[in-house]
């Protein structure tokens, strides 16, 4: 399955976009609300915008965020929903000198904001069943956008109906677990890993996923996960001993995220006349052909 | 009042003076959605080399204070597909095309590139990379037995002269030279690429630099060494030009951290001719839009007439 280019038709924009709000959700961890509605009306799971965070030249580059979802709950007046369409969400963590800078922008302030990027997931629309159980695996700040996934994954499926998401999320401690209510309330199972075991399985959250994929009576049909490159390194052996189709999001350092300066390469295994040898490999753009990629594309280092 | 903004790069006319560094524009395509293209003073595309390059492995890039550290190696389709499956788009902009070559072993390479792009006449003009910091250093083919040498072309006078005076046998078309900083005097390799026929000079490439990570002591470029840009490296670009400015006849093609009208204007003024936005369009993909404008405006409030008697007239 080829899913380059799929949506690379939806127009980008630039913009100097107001700050709804921008909040601490605990620890180092933020929300932040912008208004940027060409964005939210074209964004699909798995995109992400890049934001400057300052005006200055310090930092110099932008920084990249996926979405987390559009419109937001809490910010929608009763009978306003439309509004709330015009509003896209982010997570991230205060970890860097870009991030902390981020983290003091104040509601009301106006960031450029360019958006939507990259190709998102290739969403499955089968209805969800008993045997049709697709598996989200967050890692850390890879929780984001799978939240948007689920959302739409879900989206025309009655809560009725007997099929569950799994969502497998990992956390350093359990201070660290993310959005665990949001998947639930969207109708998902939701199971924890903590690195030091302070909730949930004690271990990766590759290891859970091991222990449950032999707990499951039929194949899960699909694999969707975001987190670091070790974690989705680990999901793409375990996908492909599985025979289960997997979508890898990506996280990378980028210079322009628009596809133009060519750093934030990954290897592709090459395809076709290029395949001479099975470490062939292409170099393809985290910010243009992904950040989703099909796990058994991928040449892992 | 008409204020002109026309400038002339050898046998080529452009309306104004703003290009982009090769390197940071891709192929032009992955800016349609942010800017009108044919606004553009001309776009010098990513560099082309006779087959293609994969490029360097990652991580490529790295953030620095003001700057950026990057070492892509000059990942590129060769010059066929290039022409293929790039060039289709950038003529439809209807801006002057320049493209960026290099040769990965021998100045064969450059005269074959040459030749070839010289046949299609949609190409504007050609500029030598004859400074790329991040590709295994160019074995240098002085033609005189013994003096064979490692290093870039651009850092040694005698192998840029061989290299320019090649090209120029076998294209009628308006070259430029890239220049490198990482020289001890930029001016004699200058003047040596002016007497070897280029029609002008492009400086500067990127500073060679390079960044630790002191957690894993590691560097932050897979490649080690890199290429610095952005607005750290601009003061040293800007002395360049003016220096470069003061020996030799041809126009400079000024470039190095330019940002915004403010900094382009430093450039013309030490001697520029015409500049070219690098890193900015990584950060600003309207950066160059913004210069066309800025300037207009310069001009008009300093009752300017013309960009060209801006050129240059640094007052000391």
């Amino acid at each position: 399955m080829n899913i380059k280019y799929q949506i690379s038709n939806i127009k980008i924009t630039n913009q100097k976009s107001k700050v709804i709000s921008n909040k601490k959700i605990k620890d180092n961890y933020f929300e932040i609300i912008i208004a940027a509605p060409e964005i939210a009306g074209s964004a699909q799971p798995g995109q992400f915008v890049n934001i400057k965070v300052s005006d200055g030249i310090e930092p110099l580059l932008r920084r990249p965020l996926s979405i987390h979802k559009i419109g937001h709950q809490a910010t929608r007046p009763p009978g306003h929903q439309s509004k709330a369409k015009r509003q896209i969400v982010m997570l991230y963590e205060a970890v860097g000198k870009g991030t902390e800078i981020l983290s003091q922008r104040k509601p009301g302030e106006f960031l450029d904001v360019i958006g939507p990027l990259g190709n998102g997931f290739n969403i499955d629309r089968r209805p969800l069943t008993i045997d049709y159980r697709p598996i989200l695996i967050a890692g850390g700040m890879g929780t984001a956008p799978l939240v948007f996934l689920a959302e739409k994954l879900r989206e025309g499926k009655s809560q009725k109906s007997k099929g569950k998401m799994l969502v497998l999320i990992g956390a350093r401690t359990k201070k660290d677990i993310l959005c665990e209510e949001e998947f639930k309330k969207l109708g998902c199972e939701v199971k924890i890993a903590t690195d030091d075991g302070s909730r949930g399985f004690k271990g990766y959250v590759s290891d859970l996923l091991i222990r449950e994929l032999s707990a499951f009576s039929s194949q899960p049909s699909a694999i969707y996960a975001c987190g670091p490159k070790l974690l989705l390194k680990e999901v793409s052996r375990i996908s492909q001993e599985h025979h289960i189709p997997a979508q890898l999001s990506l996280e990378s350092h980028m210079a322009c995220g628009i596809g133009a300066c060519m750093g934030c390469v990954i290897k592709q295994k090459a395809e076709g006349r290029k395949r001479k040898a099975d470490d062939a490999f292409e170099y393809q753009r985290v910010c243009k052909e992904g950040p989703v990629f099909e796990a058994n594309q991928i040449l892992w280092e | 009042m008409g204020i002109s903004l026309k400038v002339k790069i050898g046998k080529l006319q452009l309306n104004n003076p703003v290009m982009v560094a090769s390197g940071t524009f891709g192929y032009a395509e992955e800016f349609k959605d942010f800017i009108d293209l044919k606004k553009l003073g001309a776009i010098v595309t990513k560099t082309i080399t006779l087959k293609p390059r994969m490029g360097n492995p990652p991580p490529r890039t790295c953030e620095t204070p003001a700057g950026l550290l990057n070492s892509i190696g000059l990942e590129n389709p060769g010059i066929e597909r290039f022409l293929q499956e790039k060039l289709p788009f950038l003529k439809k902009t209807g801006a002057p095309i320049i493209v960026s070559i290099a040769s990965e072993r021998d100045t064969d390479e450059f005269i074959t590139l040459a030749r070839r792009l010289d046949k299609i006449k949609e190409i504007s003009a050609i500029e030598l990379n004859i400074s790329c910091p991040n590709i295994k250093r160019v074995h240098q083919v002085t033609r005189s037995p013994g003096h064979q040498k490692y290093g870039l072309i651009a850092q040694d006078a005698k192998a840029t002269f061989e290299v320019v005076k090649a090209a120029r046998k076998v294209t009628q078309k308006t070259l430029i030279t890239k220049l490198s900083p990482n020289v001890t005097d930029i001016t004699e390799i200058a003047q040596a690429a002016q007497d070897a026929g280029t029609n002008a000079l492009a400086l500067i490439n990127t500073l060679m630099g390079m960044s630790v990570d002191v957690r894993g002591r590691k560097p932050k470029i897979a490649m080690v060494t890199a290429g610095l840009s952005g607005p750290a490296i601009r003061p040293v670009a800007v002395r360049m030009v003016w220096e470069v400015y003061k020996k030799v006849k041809i126009p400079i093609i000024g470039m190095g951290g330019i940002m915004d009208t403010q900094s382009a204007l430093e450039f013309f003024i030490a001697g520029a001719s015409a500049i070219a936005v690098g890193t900015a369009n990584f950060i600003n993909p309207r950066t160059t839009i913004e210069i066309i404008s800025g300037l207009e405006k310069y001009l008009a409030r300093n009752k300017i007439k013309d960009i060209k008697e801006l050129i240059g007239s640094l007052k000391i």
